[in-house]
């Protein structure tokens, strides 16, 4: 396996984009990150989205952008593997150049909420069909059912997951790319209408579209690109049980602890060297879950360590500076990919108001449904 | 809902059946065609346990179409006395009644309509018994 790096970015603004189809907003996030990365071609392309076929009924989705990036007849693949669809997508292209298949492949994701009515549907699609979508639960209802038990066994309060909301409100307001850029105050989390007690309204990512894109290549073709070198420094995917109820504990996801371990061992670091971190906040529980089992803080202290600010930007672990899922949006297949994009600007020191001082080494976390499947990996600048 | 999708889950929805690996004796359910515990593919047909207890519930505010009239209803994982956990509403109760722990039985009861001229769709639910 050969050294990987990203080379180039793009996205597009995050938000209910009424005026732009599924193929405008691909389209233009893969061409920025191509002009970005200043290459004249690029060898195949992995295409992440949840459910083109049930937000748009379009499926064929590797063919479709092709095309309409003008890049046929390169091979193009639609990945999906539900939220963690973007991730899956630039793992796919990593592997692809590290192995030598390829020396450039561009990774992107798209998806397009708004063309649907009944989104809540859709998403449940991530869930067991028969086995607990039948019995009328939701998304936000699955990962209620983890924060009534995370609050029941740790005793963490309503304010602690609100904290959460709170934090990545008042960074996605220094994104311009963010859905919302507006702050919120606790109360304000605690009064929104309830959606799943007990998460409220503002505990909830928003429907979004959105679509984001980086261009993979292999350091050779990098080195002669780019100053700054970001570099993929290790990369892992795990899957875990459908259903939320087969897991031993509702209050940690294993598919997330075993690929945090693949990752902090392939990339030979601890998670205290780790300078920034993108994280799966869906909904405020999950950013608290996932922190402990990636490590950053003991099982049970995630939401009094979102409360204290100990994950604030100008804090020891700045997590979600991007404003996360829940401000910056959540157009579920390019998700992952702005996570990596917002890594990648850390990195080079580009991140404007939001950069966190000295930032060498970044991680990305993306999961799919209730934690199903997650992809993590770990940048380096160099 | 096309009807032979629903039909095959009849016996796990109405009887409760369940497989029970003959290797390890974990009982899967649905029964499956290799046990996630020890990779056996030889089981026998089980009836879970209908009693167990709440493991945690939510209240879903906001739902899918099909289920938006039924709002607000409560929905649980019950961990049944053979060790089985099912995701099943909680029916019966009153905003205030449920909490973890409680003791649950497991009732035959309808899930949702399939619109105007589909079938109607049966399964069990959760009911407190104390």
């Amino acid at each position: 396996m050969r050294d990987v790096a990203v080379i180039g970015i793009g996205m597009t603004q995050f938000g209910e984009l009424w005026g732009k189809s599924l193929k405008d907003i691909f389209v233009e996030a893969a061409l920025k990150a191509t002009e970005d990365s200043g290459v004249d071609h690029i060898d195949s392309m992995y295409v992440g989205a949840m459910s083109s076929g049930l937000f748009v009924g379009q499926e064929h989705l590797g063919a479709v952008m092709a095309d309409y990036l003008a890049v046929t007849p390169i091979p193009a693949t639609h990945i999906e593997s539900a939220c963690a669809s973007g991730g899956a997508a630039f793992r796919q292209a990593y592997l692809e150049v590290a192995s030598g298949a390829s020396d450039i492949v561009l990774a992107g994701g798209v998806e397009k909420m708004t063309d649907t009515s009944d989104v809540t549907e859709v998403l449940a699609t991530a869930a067991d069909q028969e086995y607990e979508v039948f019995h009328g639960v939701t998304f936000p209802g699955l990962y209620a059912l983890m924060a009534n038990a995370y609050m029941h066994q740790y005793k963490a309060t309503r304010e602690q997951l609100a904290a959460v909301a709170v934090k990545n409100h008042r960074n996605g307001a220094k994104n311009p790319n963010a859905q919302y850029r507006n702050e919120i105050t606790p109360e304000q989390v605690m009064t929104s209408t309830m959606v799943a007690d007990p998460l409220r309204l503002l505990d909830c990512s928003p429907v979004s579209d959105g679509a984001a894109a980086v261009i993979v290549a292999s350091m050779d073709v990098a080195k002669k690109m780019k100053k700054n070198l970001i570099r993929v420094k290790a990369s892992a995917q795990t899957s875990g049980t459908i259903a939320l109820h087969s897991r031993e504990s509702f209050t940690t996801l294993p598919s997330v602890v075993r690929a945090a371990e693949k990752t902090y061992t392939m990339a030979g670091v601890t998670p205290d060297q780790i300078n920034v971190v993108e994280v799966h906040d869906c909904f405020t529980i999950a950013e608290i879950i996932v922190s402990e089992d990636l490590g950053f803080f003991e099982k049970g202290k995630g939401a009094e360590a979102a409360e204290k600010g100990l994950t604030s930007i100008e804090c020891k672990r700045p997590i979600n500076t991007s404003g996360g899922l829940k401000a910056k949006g959540h157009p579920v297949g390019a998700t992952w990919i702005a996570q990596i994009i917002e890594i990648y600007e850390q990195l080079s020191g580009t991140a404007g108001e939001r950069q966190v001082k000295n930032a060498r080494i970044g991680m990305t976390q993306n999961m799919g449904g209730t934690g199903a499947s997650c992809v993590i990996h770990i940048l380096e600048a160099i | 809902m096309i009807p032979s999708r629903y039909v095959r889950e009849i016996p796990q929805r109405y009887r409760l059946e369940g497989g029970k690996c003959l290797k390890c004796g974990h009982i899967n359910f649905p029964s499956r065609l290799i046990c996630p515990e020890c990779k056996s593919k030889e089981f026998e047909k089980t009836v879970l346990q209908d009693e167990g207890k709440l493991l945690t519930y939510t209240i879903i505010r906001v739902a899918a179409e099909k289920f938006s009239q039924e709002t607000p209803f409560a929905v649980g994982i019950v961990e049944l006395n053979d060790g089985v956990r099912v995701t099943c509403q909680i029916a019966d109760a009153e905003e205030g009644d449920i909490q973890i722990g409680q003791r649950i039985k497991l009732v035959f009861r309808k899930i949702q309509e399939d619109g105007k001229a589909g079938i109607l769709c049966y399964g069990y639910k959760g009911v407190i018994v104390g």
